[in-house]
């Protein structure tokens, strides 16, 4: 059935049919808020224990890009919100436009992850076998590190290993925090996939003019999936890229 | 409850306002990262992102127009999350370090030591 807005049989209004969905929506979204929950407080929990490889580990991350994505994502949102008040006017050529440039914006983000983690590659700093905390300190040239950079870079690896007791225990828990990092912001980039999948669907549909004042739904459920992803990344940016950014 | 909750079409002048706001808290929050306040930069740092998340939920997610029944089913999530959050790390910070239980711990827990 190609559902445009009729009334159907279970329901008495469309009001009521429409508060369903956002109601369904947002206990799907609990859920979420639940499941990254607990990847928050496993975080917290490990980088309680070992604050100085976390803040080590922190300080290796690229504030730029991860600052240039939170505002790509924020602006992402902001085009969401806006597809979402074009449908509601009924200005169907601008839902499209506003869809696609979600779609951009969040095509952005993930190049710009795809930067960040190859950076890691080569920085060595992927949980295995060659990972190496103390590599951008001793191939300075490799990771783009001279001046001050490079000398609190080699102050800080330094004074690690002694907080740490030892290069292995540095190393150890470097290692778990990159582990960390690579598995929530995995998991964020995946949400984030699995919204431009959304995106491009329903750019498909609103090409075809369904969504207008009468029938949003879609449009609405999907923006609040885009907002929510949102908003983890508006946590995930301060507390894996910025923790110890007063001691650089 | 109001039949016109569902309707409610927020403008863009107020959508351009939050993305504003939003901007703003990202930019302070880099800022204040840079300025030492010890143990308080974490508490900072949470403070904009939550006021972010805030905005985001009441304007851009509409919660502030939602119905009473969304608005609770909002609320309960964040009351579910408290409590994971709250009872896990009061546990965390109240209980003992375990006493070593063997002579030779297993190599993954060499390194805590």
């Amino acid at each position: 059935m190609h559902r445009t807005g009729e009334l159907f049989g279970q329901y008495k209004t469309l009001d009521q049919q429409k508060e369903t969905a956002t109601l369904g929506m947002w206990i799907f979204l609990v859920t979420e808020i639940l499941f990254f929950g607990g990847v928050f407080l496993t975080y917290t929990i490990n980088r309680h224990q070992f604050p100085t490889a976390f803040g080590i580990g922190g300080n290796m991350l690229s504030l730029k890009l991860g600052g240039a994505n939170t505002v790509v994502l924020i602006a992402s949102s902001f085009t969401m919100a806006m597809s979402v008040w074009s449908a509601q006017t009924s200005k169907k050529q601008l839902v499209t436009i506003f869809l696609i440039l979600t779609l951009i914006l969040g095509t952005v983000f993930l190049g710009v992850k795809v930067v960040e983690y190859r950076d890691k590659f080569v920085h060595h700093l992927i949980p295995g076998n060659s990972f190496d905390v103390t590599y951008c300190s001793k191939n300075p040239a490799v990771c783009d590190l001279s001046g001050k950079d490079l000398d609190d870079e080699v102050k800080e690896i330094k004074e690690g290993i002694e907080t740490e007791g030892g290069v292995t225990a540095l190393n150890a828990h470097a290692q778990l925090y990159f582990s960390l990092y690579f598995g929530m912001t995995g998991l964020h980039a995946l949400h984030m996939i699995v919204g431009a999948g959304l995106l491009l669907w329903l750019i498909l549909e609103s090409r075809k003019g369904r969504f207008d004042a009468n029938y949003n739904t879609p449009v609405e459920n999907i923006g609040l999936y885009w907002h929510f992803v949102d908003i983890v990344w508006i946590f995930l940016f301060p507390l894996l890229y910025l923790i110890n950014r007063h001691l650089a | 409850m109001s039949e016109n909750s569902q309707h409610h079409v927020v403008s863009p002048k107020l959508y351009a306002a939050i993305l504003g706001a939003l901007l703003l808290g990202t930019y302070l929050t880099v800022q204040a990262a840079k300025i030492d306040l010890g143990r308080w930069n974490i508490v900072l740092a949470l403070l904009i992102a939550t006021i972010k998340m805030t905005l985001v939920i009441l304007f851009f997610m509409h919660g502030k127009y939602s119905t009473r029944r969304t608005q609770l089913v909002i609320i309960s999530g964040f009351f579910w999350l408290a409590i994971m959050l709250g009872l896990t790390l009061t546990d965390y910070t109240a209980r003992k370090p375990e006493p070593s239980r063997s002579a030779n711990p297993p190599a993954a827990v060499i390194h805590r030591a």
